[in-house]
């Protein structure tokens, strides 16, 4: 075993360890809260699988999220469906809509990929509106089962933990390694064999389906409701920024990022001259500062600190020769 | 290496060649003349469609303008603007706040042009700039994150509930062989495609106007000719805020209400202007504004399934994909040649 | 004094080095020749004087250094590049081509255009249309008067006769010896070492990097390896 698989594995476990724990410390709304989390987490990670990994932007996301969110609600409310036994569900439906959008995304190229996802983004909360009567429109649909937090947060980590050992693995393999290669040098993928059209698309369907996860544990988190203006825009702005935050290209940094976009509006909330709605203020000027300063995110920041640690612990004097970059 | 510059090598990879675009190509302006002769007919056959054509030009106008402001940036710098509808929306709540002051509605107008354009070098000397080299998805972040602030902002200052502003062209109605037009719409008409003019104008005739064409097609070249490319970016950026304020100050000129998601529609159908006109044909997207604010009056009027108001950003989405899809250079932009 | 010296200059895309250290110096009124092979350093040495690659050294003009000039400021000096694909605005029109040219100039520039039209007739026939529709040989000519537009006192060209067909190519070396006549100053990269040693006084031949070789152009045109290597006999 090398010795970044034996430290990640431990970051791992200790991770795992602290978020067991962690529930019973807190109070039930801010289980819920920790619960969201856990969900911004996986959907950052699908979008990372997208856009770290593969190289397609997409500014639609919270479409997917919308899809899953409203798979959940629809099956609970007219078929009474165990909650849990909605995730899978709601995964392979909106894996299913991610390859139906990929293909013909996968066409597409830089801005005008950004601009196709953003029309989807906005597209889908206006059909939410337009087919209100099936959907619920303004009064929503409400689950047929109560969610308890403990329960919540149980499930939204576990999801996180699977999805993310599922993302580990996939990433490593060959699936993986072409994702990137198409990501660096379509040309050169394209000339290798790697089929742009067909990781393209699998991208499209594996960020969408982690998406609809997210979006279902959305659903069951809002008390359990959701109606038309659940889904805005914002979600989709949300994931991106949380993503980027995180630091593309890089499992370890999502949890920084999906904690970023959660817990911020809780914690301006508290800070009096920010106060309610400005956290869009904050959320804005740390993501720019991100981008212009720390391009690889958080990851980036973590990879660098370890990388200084280890180089310093390996000689005391103080001065590292080889910084491996 | 960070991401950023692996996803930079892609994203320079991606951009085509620069495209010698002379305009449209026959179909296409067969296709305008075709709609001109329509909307002609149609308008002597019934007012209605008469006045619902007119009232199209006059939103299409407002689309025209922010839709120009996207393409202006999108050419010189390569960067789309996702916060251009919010930084039109600043712009309007800063002529609301002048007003306020005591301004009459034309100073205050004027004088947030000549705001509007020093916050647009500013944002692009203080923000784009260290980004423009850096991928595309580090753009798109950043335009976001500005996005983000600016909402954040006016809803701090101003408050989130609606605003009323003095309309600038009153009410009245004049009636051309039974058609109404309202002075509103005309107004909009005349100083949305008056601001297009005089900048068609001033990039056209005047040499500082062509350092700005230069440094946008070409800028190694022109630097070598000595065009202070960086300053020519900037004063582009400041010229298409002015563009976004025009936007913003028409978007409801007969009942002035300023809410800060105000633009929010008016950027989609905007992005789907400059989308179907082509994202580097000027013309194309002022063309492509009227034409599509046109198409969705006439939509909800005459469109029978798809006559719902909520559906006309649907609409318009479903415009921008299938143009996006079909000939993603637009109507009037030439086809990019991938470079290997 | 001469108008244009390098001294020891180092020039680099990224990691590689693409100048090892070179010098020259040309003097005011004359036109230097710098041949050498592909990949010698001959376009990157007019780019390190305009400042359109990382460099280091020593490089002056009439003087004054041009270490910290950016690209922009350079055409205000006085120094007129055409770079390899010419620098022209194939999306503008010739006219607009050659009113770029004079960028940097105030005053007046009706009477140069009125020059550079009777000199080239089908410039001013054509003035309307677009750069980008010329022929190779005619966006070369355009080229030129741009430069001329610009009223230079250095010009550098880079590889003028790339692409050109033969007639062509004499045609372009008479316009330059001619705004040589002018009082312009030229430095002239090629390939064709040939015609550039007829066209120059004195030449310099660059090889990976540093100069191998310099002197009169009939000195080297006798010169062995000079005629093996780039005269092909």
């Amino acid at each position: 075993m090398t010795k970044r698989l034996a430290r990640g594995l431990a970051i791992c476990a200790a991770a795992a360890v602290l978020l067991s724990l962690l529930p019973f410390t807190l109070s039930g709304l801010n289980r819920v809260t920790a619960a969201q989390v856990g969900l911004y987490f996986i959907a950052i990670l699908g979008l990372n699988i997208l856009t770290g990994y593969t190289g397609q932007i997409s500014i639609g996301h919270g479409a997917f999220m919308a899809i899953g969110g409203y798979t959940t609600a629809i099956m609970s409310r007219d078929h009474h469906t165990d909650l849990i036994a909605t995730l899978p569900l709601a995964f392979a439906i909106t894996f299913v809509c991610g390859v139906i959008v990929g293909l013909p995304a996968s066409r597409l190229h830089g801005v005008y990929l950004a601009l196709a996802t953003l029309a989807l983004a906005i597209s889908v909360p206006q059909i939410a509106i337009k087919y209100s009567s099936y959907l619920g429109a303004r009064n929503g649909i409400h689950l047929s089962e109560n969610v308890g937090d403990m329960w919540l947060y149980g499930v939204a980590w576990g999801c996180a933990a699977i999805l993310f050992v599922a993302s580990w693995l996939l990433l490593r393999g060959r699936t993986g390694r072409a994702f990137r290669a198409v990501r660096d040098s379509e040309v050169a993928a394209a000339s290798s064999g790697v089929s742009l059209v067909l990781y393209k698309t699998l991208a499209f369907g594996i960020s969408a389906a982690f998406a609809g996860v997210a979006g279902s544990l959305f659903v069951m988190s809002n008390l359990g409701y959701v109606n038309s203006d659940t889904f805005s825009i914002s979600f989709s702005l949300n994931i991106l920024i949380g993503a980027a935050v995180a630091g593309l290209g890089s499992l370890w940094g999502v949890a920084a990022g999906a904690a970023f976009i959660a817990l911020l509006p809780n914690i301006s909330d508290n800070i009096s001259f920010i106060g309610t709605g400005h956290d869009s203020v904050v959320v804005g000027i740390v993501v720019i500062v991100v981008v212009l300063l720390l391009p690889t995110g958080v990851a980036g920041l973590a990879h660098r600190a370890v990388t200084a640690l280890a180089a310093r612990r390996a000689r005391p004097g103080g001065i590292s020769a080889t910084e491996a970059r | 290496m960070s991401v950023y510059e692996l996803l930079g090598r892609l994203a320079i990879r991606d951009v085509g060649t620069r495209r010698i675009s002379t305009g449209a190509s026959a179909p296409v302006l067969g296709l305008l003349v075709a709609a001109c002769i329509f909307l002609t007919v149609g308008s002597l056959w019934s007012s209605q469609f008469a006045q619902l054509t007119v009232s199209g030009v006059a939103q299409g106008s407002v689309f025209a303008s922010l839709a120009l402001a996207l393409v202006l940036i999108y050419r010189a710098t390569e960067v789309i603007n996702f916060a251009q509808g919010e930084m039109a929306m600043l712009t309007t709540y800063i002529a609301y706040q002048l007003t306020l002051w005591g301004l009459s509605y034309w100073a205050a107008f004027f004088a947030t042009l000549g705001i509007a354009f020093v916050g647009g070098v500013t944002v692009q000397q203080v923000l784009i700039r260290p980004v423009q080299q850096k991928s595309i998805i580090a753009i798109v972040i950043v335009s976001i994150g500005l996005l983000s602030i600016i909402d954040g902002v006016v809803i701090w200052i101003w408050g989130g509930d609606p605003k009323f502003m003095p309309a600038p062209f009153g009410a009245s109605v004049y009636r051309v062989g039974g058609v109404a037009v309202s002075l509103t719409d005309l107004g909009t008409i005349g100083v949305a495609i008056g601001t297009v003019l005089v900048l068609w104008l001033f990039f056209q005739f005047t040499k500082l106007g062509l350092a700005m064409r230069a440094s946008a097609l070409r800028p190694a070249a022109a630097r070598l000719v000595g065009v202070r490319v960086n300053l020519m970016l900037a004063l582009g950026w400041g010229f298409a805020t002015v563009l976004g304020a025009v936007a913003g100050l028409l978007t409801e000129p007969s009942q002035f209400v300023l809410t800060p998601t105000m633009m929010q529609p008016i950027l989609i159908y905007a992005f789907a202007a400059a989308v179907l006109g082509g994202l580097e044909s000027p013309m194309g997207s002022v063309v492509a504004g009227i034409a599509l604010g046109i198409f969705l009056n006439l939509l909800g009027q005459y469109g029978g399934y798809l006559q719902d108001s909520a559906l006309r950003l649907p609409v318009a989405f479903a415009v921008l994909l299938v143009v996006l899809l079909v000939k993603p250079s637009g109507l009037f932009g030439r086809a990019a040649v991938r470079k290997v | 004094m001469p108008l244009l010296e390098l001294e020891d200059v180092v020039a680099s895309y990224g990691p590689v080095k693409a100048l090892h250290g070179i010098s020259l110096s040309v003097e005011e009124g004359a036109i230097v020749a710098v041949l050498g092979a592909n990949g010698a350093g001959k376009t990157t040495t007019l780019r390190a004087v305009t400042n359109t690659v990382r460099r280091t050294g020593e490089i002056r003009f009439d003087g004054r250094s041009l270490a910290r000039e950016p690209a922009e400021s350079i055409a205000a000096l006085g120094i007129a590049h055409v770079p390899e694909g010419r620098g022209l605005f194939p999306e503008l029109t010739i006219v607009e081509n050659l009113k770029l040219g004079a960028y940097v100039r105030r005053g007046s520039i009706k009477s140069d255009l009125d020059r550079v039209y009777a000199y080239f007739p089908w410039m001013g026939r054509r003035r309307q249309e677009l750069a980008g529709s010329l022929s190779g040989g005619e966006q070369q000519m355009l080229a030129l008067a741009r430069a001329f537009m610009q009223k230079p006192r250095l010009l550098l060209l880079d590889e003028p006769s790339l692409g050109l067909a033969p007639i062509i190519v004499s045609e372009i070396f008479t316009i330059v010896r001619e705004l040589n006549q002018e009082g312009m100053t030229v430095v002239v990269v090629e390939q064709n070492a040939h015609i550039a040693l007829q066209l120059a006084a004195t030449a310099y031949v660059l090889e990976v990097g540093t100069v191998a070789l310099h002197g009169p152009s009939e000195e080297l045109q006798q010169h062995e390896s000079v005629r093996r290597s780039y005269l092909g006999y």
